[in-house]
């Protein structure tokens, strides 16, 4: 008799505290990322004032990104809506799925202007030498610094926390939430281009 | 009160104004009438055998006899009512179907959060695109070839026609007819994210004469704006991100991804049926379009007050 009240006891705790992480994790993701879908505008507007090195590689992001949590790096929503800006605005055109083509790909480890994310969102505002057009009368600063964290993420060397949403054509090529990038450029980017020397 | 008021107006399944919604809603009275009926028969039936007492001695040898006759009494019943209700339900479904050869056919592309509307062009004139507000001939077979762009959503035009589902990479057929002018409201009915219950759509039926003038005025480019404001806007208009996903037809602004713009300020209503029309509304729209409808896929624009007003002019100029 006791024996069974105690696994019934036993269970219920089970239940209650299987409910509980449940409960917690929810809470928690949502404490993680609550979803900001927009900025004030001084915010927004100070996401144009990074400082860029004077040769446009790597520099400085302004202050407030920093101290809004780096939303554009590893935010779910924001890479999602990247995601959608790199089909509406005919990134693939040039840069195919990732992979490249008249343009330079993302997914190869290497990245002409470092990878980071103040080049990125430089090299989308500004365009760069040899064909990358501006496009800072197209896109607002927000959506650039949105764009830039999808693009970063096609081709990380480190797996990120979030991932924007899945595709629903064919996969072409490794997804943005797949395991470790590094495995994908341990075959080394040497023989992709070796104009370039030994190592990215 | 609330639930009567809700039964009538420009958006109510039981106030039908068109050919496919009027079978619809034949069979759903039809069913109706039918099950209450035999509700009400069973609910008699067992009432009677809950106060009929049992009688002293009443099964004969033949009791069982008429038992197995009453039982297969009800069961035959039962196989006629479905089977009716059964093929009332396909007559419904063929009445509903779009025959081969509607006059008008109309492609409607969901996506998060409006509709998108293509009226294809013949050889005689050119086709054009509208957003959020379809107009139809009074009387005529309209056939609305509805496309998804994003996720799964579904046009419903409740005084019109039934549900037909929204689906990316295919090409789904809806009837669309109205026997009454006027205007009927639809929405989206399959939760499609943050914003789908302010994802609105207005059918504009009128007299056929009618809707050939507004046809002819949507083949025809924007209006060049003839108020200073609203030519300061249009050269604000170009050279903001505005103009990277609206199109404006006659000018440079070409995108592709936004609701089509150039007729803009003629439509009764902005955002998918969010907001009337006027030029406070579209300056409040553009000023601020994440507070309006949060989640929707029109950034906030940085612009000046004066940039605002201009921009707000030149989109109600657009008529």
């Amino acid at each position: 008799m006791t024996e069974r009240v105690f696994s019934i006891a036993k269970s219920v705790l089970a239940v209650a505290v299987l409910l509980s992480l449940a409960s917690a994790g929810g809470v928690l993701g949502y404490l993680r990322q609550p979803r900001e879908l927009r900025f004030e505008p001084p915010v927004a507007a100070d996401l144009d004032w990074f400082r860029l090195m004077s040769n446009g590689i790597g520099g400085t992001p302004p202050e407030s990104y920093f101290a809004l949590g780096k939303p554009y790096e590893a935010d779910a929503y924001n890479l999602s809506q990247g995601k959608r800006l790199y089909a509406w605005f005919g990134c693939g055109t040039c840069h195919g799925d990732g992979r490249g083509g008249v343009g330079p790909s993302f997914l190869d480890g290497w990245w002409l202007y470092g990878p980071e994310m103040v080049s990125i969102v430089a090299s989308i505002r500004d365009g760069r030498p040899h064909g990358m057009p501006a496009f800072r009368d197209r896109l607002t600063i927000e959506q650039i610094w949105q764009l830039a964290g999808y693009v970063q993420t096609i081709g990380s060397y480190s797996p990120k926390v979030a991932a924007p949403s899945r595709n629903d054509d064919k996969q072409t090529r490794p997804a943005e939430n797949r395991g470790p990038a590094i495995i994908l450029f341990d075959e080394g980017p040497v023989g992709v281009h070796p104009d370039q020397g030994p190592s990215p | 009160m609330a639930v009567a008021s809700a039964c009538s107006g420009k958006q109510s399944a039981l106030d039908p104004h068109g050919g496919p919604a009027i079978h619809v809603e034949h069979l759903i009275i039809g069913i109706v009438a039918v099950c209450t009926v035999i509700w009400i028969v069973v609910i008699v039936v067992l009432g009677l055998a809950l106060l009929r007492s049992r009688r002293a001695g009443a099964e004969d040898a033949n009791s069982e006899g008429r038992l197995t006759t009453v039982v297969f009494a009800a069961v035959a019943a039962s196989v006629v009512i479905i089977a009716g209700l059964t093929i009332a339900s396909f007559y419904t479904t063929r009445n509903i179907g779009v025959p081969g050869s509607a006059a008008l056919t109309i492609t409607v592309r969901g996506q998060q959060w409006w509709w998108q509307v293509f009226y294809a062009g013949s050889d005689a004139s050119r086709g054009f695109q509208t957003a959020n507000e379809i107009h139809i001939p009074v009387g005529t077979d309209v056939q609305v070839r509805l496309e998804g762009v994003d996720v799964i959503h579904s046009f419903w035009v409740p005084s019109l026609a039934g549900k037909q589902d929204v689906v990316p990479g295919r090409s789904n057929s809806l009837l669309l007819r109205a026997e009454k002018p006027g205007a009927y409201r639809g929405q989206c009915a399959e939760f499609c994210g943050l914003q789908h219950s302010h994802m609105a759509v207005l059918v504009i039926a009128e007299a056929p004469a009618d809707f050939e003038r507004w046809a002819a005025s949507q083949r025809g480019d924007a209006l060049t704006p003839a108020d200073p404001d609203a030519a300061a806007g249009q050269v604000a208009f170009l050279a903001k991100p505005c103009s990277a996903c609206h199109t404006v037809r006659g000018t440079a602004a070409k995108g592709t991804t936004g609701p089509d713009l150039t007729h803009i300020g003629g439509r009764q209503t902005i955002a998918a049926g969010l907001l009337e029309t006027t030029r406070g509304s579209l300056a409040a729209w553009i000023a601020d379009p994440q507070t309006l409808k949060p989640g929707n896929n029109m950034p906030m624009v940085p612009l000046t007050s004066v940039e605002l007003q201009n921009i707000s002019a030149y989109m109600e100029s657009l008529k």
